[in-house]
């Protein structure tokens, strides 16, 4: 028992090691396009990791990722952008006092991104957990659209639709992969932990774990949390890696991809996450050239933006449909190893 | 305050507090039955509305062949994407039913965006819905008497088929329990089925009544309208036709009331629906009607 335990960690730290030599390697190396794509699936492995915590660990259907990256991005945007930017920014309407002062460095604003999400995620899911987290989804998908509307109509502080700019460029590899790795160990850590049981027992049967005494709300709201929290967090990097944002880039696709990403990998499994965000992310920057006038059998077609999200929608069916488990179902990569050597409990 | 301005919006918060009640009976049916919030709901709504604007527009029907067009277009809609998508998930966790109710829904909104683009298109409204008439005093277009009468004509047929007809029986039984009523004899997929049409030809009919007040349909008008009129069936109490009208009808009405005797809160009008659906939800979850979930629906 114990020396599997050894093992294990021996594993991990291996695997942890890999992934920043191939940090450290691809900074050095890859040419900047690769690097951001390499930025985009460090931020997304953060978000899909948290958000299958509560969509495929827990079981509870939510749309909430748009929502919690935007409050996350904002709150960065806020604390990052120097107060004489601010001085220039603020077209619509002169910024409140308070914006004007506010400035963190670059820790501080993320964490504080991240708090701020998981708060908004308590006292959103407080309410719906309570009834029926069936209703989880309509909720987080109209707190997309309110956090849309709020930056919309709060020019004082957000600067309206026109959005943040000059937000100091820190997100690098470093940074994005560094936060990834934190983000995947602390929620394989959670899984695995006495709350991973008790929400993969919700899951499963939340009859049944209610009956055998535990607390399914607790359950609920700590997955909800956990992932606002990083999703606040893969925010404020998006922020720091994209230097502008605005409203609009805050809509319902972002959850969408991200749910097909946690679709792909297989509802439940971290690995899973991690494979769903490469193959994601990676797959749409080659699915490109569908959005783009195509020449099919000799019939030349128009440009057709768009055409890549039907392709994801009809995907995310046919899945459903056909291959719920995903790629991993609910294994980890450590199952996978486990495979050959049965009986070893 | 003006009574002549006042009565007006109230006029205006009916005729829209029915368009989401009809909407909303076709969420408040699907759940009743399939415990499946059904997200593709508002875009069944969306192309009712573009069905209307292919049929008057390009097949140059007149607007009542146009609207008979549109619900038996969507009413289909509704029950092949029932029977292609939501059937073969009948046992699988709820989780995987929702997500496919997700992919139908973006399908639809993008499939039109990409096939018809997202610009707004300008619904040719028939002249005679746009005439003002004088009634008690208000002035107001014809669209605006038209869409709460025959929302009013439709619930009643709807009541009627629940509650009179061996169709309704079955639906009812449905929410109750699905494995008896299989024992039963019924079957209980083509119940499913009916129901998913009885709810899209409704929502056919909204999307008909949204296009011409706003004039005009695009890709993804359903969007929020279905989200809302959600709320409004969870406010009246889901389960609940009766509840989805009365939901229906508090969010037109708040809608309408506040941006017209508020204008600062313009901006915030999307937004009330889910203030009401949170404030529902923390103090009575059964919704208004205070239909006990468990133990009666309809």
């Amino acid at each position: 028992m114990e020396i599997s335990i050894k093992k294990d960690q021996w594993i991990n730290l291996a695997i942890v090691a890999t992934a920043l030599w191939f940090i450290w390697f691809a900074s050095g190396h890859f040419d900047e396009y690769t690097i951001r794509i390499l930025n985009n699936i460090a931020i997304f492995i953060i978000l899909a990791v948290s958000y299958n915590l509560i969509n495929g660990v827990t079981g509870q259907f939510s749309l909430e990722p748009n929502g919690f990256v935007a409050v996350g991005a904002y709150v960065t945007a806020l604390l990052l952008v120097t107060p004489e930017a601010k001085m220039y920014q603020y077209a619509i309407v002169d910024p409140y006092p308070f914006v004007l002062t506010l400035h963190a460095n670059f820790v501080t604003a993320l964490l504080l991104a991240g708090f701020f999400s998981a708060l908004l995620a308590f006292t959103l899911a407080a309410p719906v957990f309570r009834v029926r987290g069936d209703y989880l989804a309509i909720v987080t998908l109209g707190f997309g659209f309110i956090i849309k509307i709020l930056a919309i109509n709060n020019p004082e502080v957000t600067n309206g639709s026109l959005g943040m700019n000059d937000i100091p460029e820190f997100s690098n590899l470093y940074w994005t992969g560094g936060i990834a790795i934190i983000a995947v160990i602390s929620v394989l850590n959670i899984v695995n932990s006495k709350f991973g049981r008790a929400m993969k027992a919700v899951r499963d049967d939340e009859d049944a774990a209610t009956a055998m005494g535990v607390n399914t709300f607790k359950a609920k709201t700590l997955a909800f949390c956990t992932s606002a929290f990083f999703e606040g967090v893969g925010g404020g990097l998006l922020a720091a890696l994209l230097t502008s944002i605005s409203p609009d880039l805050f809509d319902f696709f972002f959850t969408f991809q991200l749910l097909i990403i946690i679709v792909l990998g297989g509802l439940g499994s971290t690995t899973g996450a991690i494979i769903g965000t490469v193959l994601v992310i990676g797959g749409s920057e080659w699915m490109r050239f569908l959005d783009e006038p195509m020449n099919i059998f000799g019939h030349e077609t128009t440009a057709m933006p768009g055409m890549r999200m039907v392709v994801f929608s009809l995907l995310l069916i046919l899945i459903m449909l056909f291959a719920r488990e995903g790629i991993m179902g609910k294994r980890e990569l450590r199952d996978l190893f486990k495979f050959g050597k049965k009986g070893g409990k | 305050m003006d009574v002549t301005i006042f009565m007006q919006q109230m006029v205006n918060g009916f005729s829209l507090g029915s368009m989401y009640a009809l909407i909303a009976i076709g969420y408040t049916m699907v759940y009743g039955v399939l415990r499946l919030i059904n997200f593709a709901h508002g875009d069944i709504m969306m192309v009712g509305g573009f069905l209307g604007y292919f049929g008057i527009a390009v097949l140059g029907l007149p607007f009542g062949a146009a609207v008979l067009l549109s619900i038996a277009g969507s009413a289909a809609l509704g029950m092949i994407s029932d029977k292609i998508a939501y059937r073969p998930l009948r046992s699988a966790p709820k989780i995987s039913l929702l997500i496919t109710a997700i992919g139908v829904s973006f399908f639809l909104e993008n499939a039109f965006n990409v096939f018809f683009g997202g610009i707004p298109r300008a619904f040719p409204v028939p002249p005679y819905m746009e005439e003002m008439v004088e009634l008690f005093g208000l002035t107001m277009p014809v669209s605006a008497i038209l869409v709460p009468v025959i929302t009013a004509v439709l619930l009643v047929v709807i009541l009627w088929v629940l509650f009179k007809t061996k169709y309704g029986m079955a639906i009812r039984a449905l929410a109750f329990d699905v494995g008896t009523v299989n024992l039963m004899g019924i079957d209980a997929n083509r119940i499913i089925t009916m129901v998913f049409g009885i709810g899209s030809a409704l929502a056919a009919v909204g999307g008909i009544f949204w296009a011409v007040n706003y004039p005009s349909v695009e890709p993804m008008m359903g969007v929020l309208v279905g989200l809302k009129a959600f709320a409004a069936a969870v406010v009246g109490g889901i389960g609940s036709v009766g509840g989805a009208v009365l939901g229906g009808l508090i969010i037109g009405f708040t809608e309408v009331v506040v941006v017209a005797f508020f204008p600062e809160l313009g901006g915030y009008k999307d937004a009330f629906a889910f203030i009401f659906l949170i404030l529902i939800l923390l103090f009575k979850p059964t919704g208004i009607l205070g239909i006990d979930f468990e133990k009666s629906r309809f």
